[in-house]
């Protein structure tokens, strides 16, 4: 059993004295795992550091063993990323996200696209925050809990929409949500792709899109919290308004 | 083929230590027992009394045999800088280099979430304790330029904001680096660390 293709690293993890096994996010094979003989060495381990874009190899003897890859550099991000303290909190969020949402060896070759852009608009802290938001809109579309926020769920009126259904994740308009106005989410203007995508609003909004991850796709994969690195992104984020 | 039960014991645990495999552990327990009155003897009396003795130092979680170590009970080190470092083989890697004369704190780790290493497995409270009661004046945070090391230390970066100077080690080009040979991060990285001359 192999396969070659390009992947982003998501995670490595030390294995033995010198070997690791890393997650890598593919085109092809989506979210898929193997053991880097050497990983851990000195020439090896500055290339294996998440989001960095590997060319891989995997080979198995049979198609449900982990396998082994062999790997090279394309490109790093790694520099880009630490290069300040909103792109380094935004590559832990995408990459513990990533691994934290998706099953392995799914394909999910539009979400991998996405990600390839995100990640490489790291350090252009200007326009991050909204191009972030709009990939977890993607993330959850992808895992099945997108949202739709082209009419009201009640009235149909595409105009003077303000809520989210926690329950359904549909718009509801001012008007259609009647009595139940203080059981919804608000619905900032960005999530619609309007306004000024102010970063205030742009925390407001991964306020939304964080408790559909949180509270409906998280509890599908057995209760686990959402990983502690999209909090310090949504912080670093809100230190910034 | 070993032919005693405790010589095979023994070369099962060398075997387990860094950079041993069971042959290369076989041949060093052979040129021990052969080498046993230079070499054995005073090692084994030696490992007898460090695992006696050896723990962590209570000020700065470097390792050594007593509850405080050198480095903390030498007043000369009393500088006022304190350098942060992930692990004690970085604490032991600066001390070779020679180049710095203050006091250390060993964090024993990085934030890590697919670990579950959180802030309060780290040695970040003792820390905080530290620079409110030495009189430290600059803390240098000489943790790893890999993701996880410097997630954690823009962690560490925002809880002693404002209490005192911080700063971290420089990236770019290595001693002896070349640049053909350098990959585009810590070009870029050198780029934006750059200096007049």
């Amino acid at each position: 059993m192999e396969w070659r293709g390009e992947g982003i690293l998501l995670t490595v993890r030390r294995h033995g004295e010198s070997a690791a096994i890393i997650d890598v996010f593919t085109e092809e094979k989506g979210r898929h795992a193997g053991v880097v003989r050497g990983g851990a060495s000195r020439k090896i381990a500055p290339i294996l550091q998440p989001g960095a874009q590997l060319d891989v190899a995997w080979r198995a003897r049979l198609e449900d063993h982990i396998g082994a890859f062999t790997v090279d550099l394309i490109r790093s991000r790694a520099g880009a990323a630490m290069g300040g303290r909103l792109a380094l909190a935004g590559l832990n969020a995408v990459t513990a996200l990533l691994s934290f949402c998706l099953p392995e060896r799914e394909a999910h070759a539009a979400l991998y696209r996405r990600t390839g852009m995100l990640l490489d608009l790291l350090g252009q802290d200007e326009i991050w925050p909204l191009a972030y938001l709009r990939w977890e809109l993607a993330l959850l579309e992808e895992t099945g809990f997108g949202l739709d926020l082209s009419v009201c769920a009640v009235t149909g009126a595409d105009e003077g929409l303000v809520y989210v259904s926690p329950r359904t994740g549909r718009a509801v308009s001012h008007a259609g949500a009647g009595d139940w106005a203080d059981r919804l989410l608000p619905l900032p203007p960005v999530l619609r792709g309007e306004g000024a995508a102010e970063d205030a609003e742009i925390v407001a909004a991964l306020g939304v899109t964080g408790y559909f991850l949180g509270e409906k796709l998280a509890k599908t994969l057995g209760e686990r919290p959402l990983p502690q690195a999209r909090a310090r992104l949504v912080e670093e984020l809100a230190r910034r308004v | 083929m070993s032919a005693n039960r405790d010589i095979d014991a023994l070369i099962d645990l060398m075997a387990r230590l860094p950079g041993l495999g069971p042959r290369s552990a076989r041949r060093a327990v052979l040129h021990l027992i052969r080498k046993r009155a230079l070499l054995l003897t005073p090692l084994a009396d030696l490992m007898q009394s460090v695992a006696a003795t050896a723990r962590e130092c209570l000020n700065c979680g470097n390792v050594c045999t007593a509850d405080i170590c050198d480095i903390c009970r030498d007043d000369r080190r009393a500088t006022g800088e304190l350098c942060v470092v992930e692990d004690v083989a970085d604490l032991w890697a600066m001390e070779r280099a020679g180049a710095f004369r203050g006091r250390y704190h060993v964090l024993g780790g990085t934030l890590s979430a697919l670990d579950g290493v959180t802030p309060d497995d780290l040695r970040i409270p003792r820390l905080i304790d530290r620079i409110a009661t030495e009189e430290v004046g600059e803390v240098i945070l000489a943790l790893n330029a890999t993701v996880d090391g410097q997630t954690t230390a823009h962690y560490i970066a925002d809880h002693l904001q404002g209490r005192v100077r911080l700063t971290s080690l420089a990236q770019g080009v290595p001693i002896g680096g070349e640049l053909d040979y350098l990959d585009d991060g810590t070009i870029s990285a050198a780029l934006r660390a750059r200096k007049d001359i």
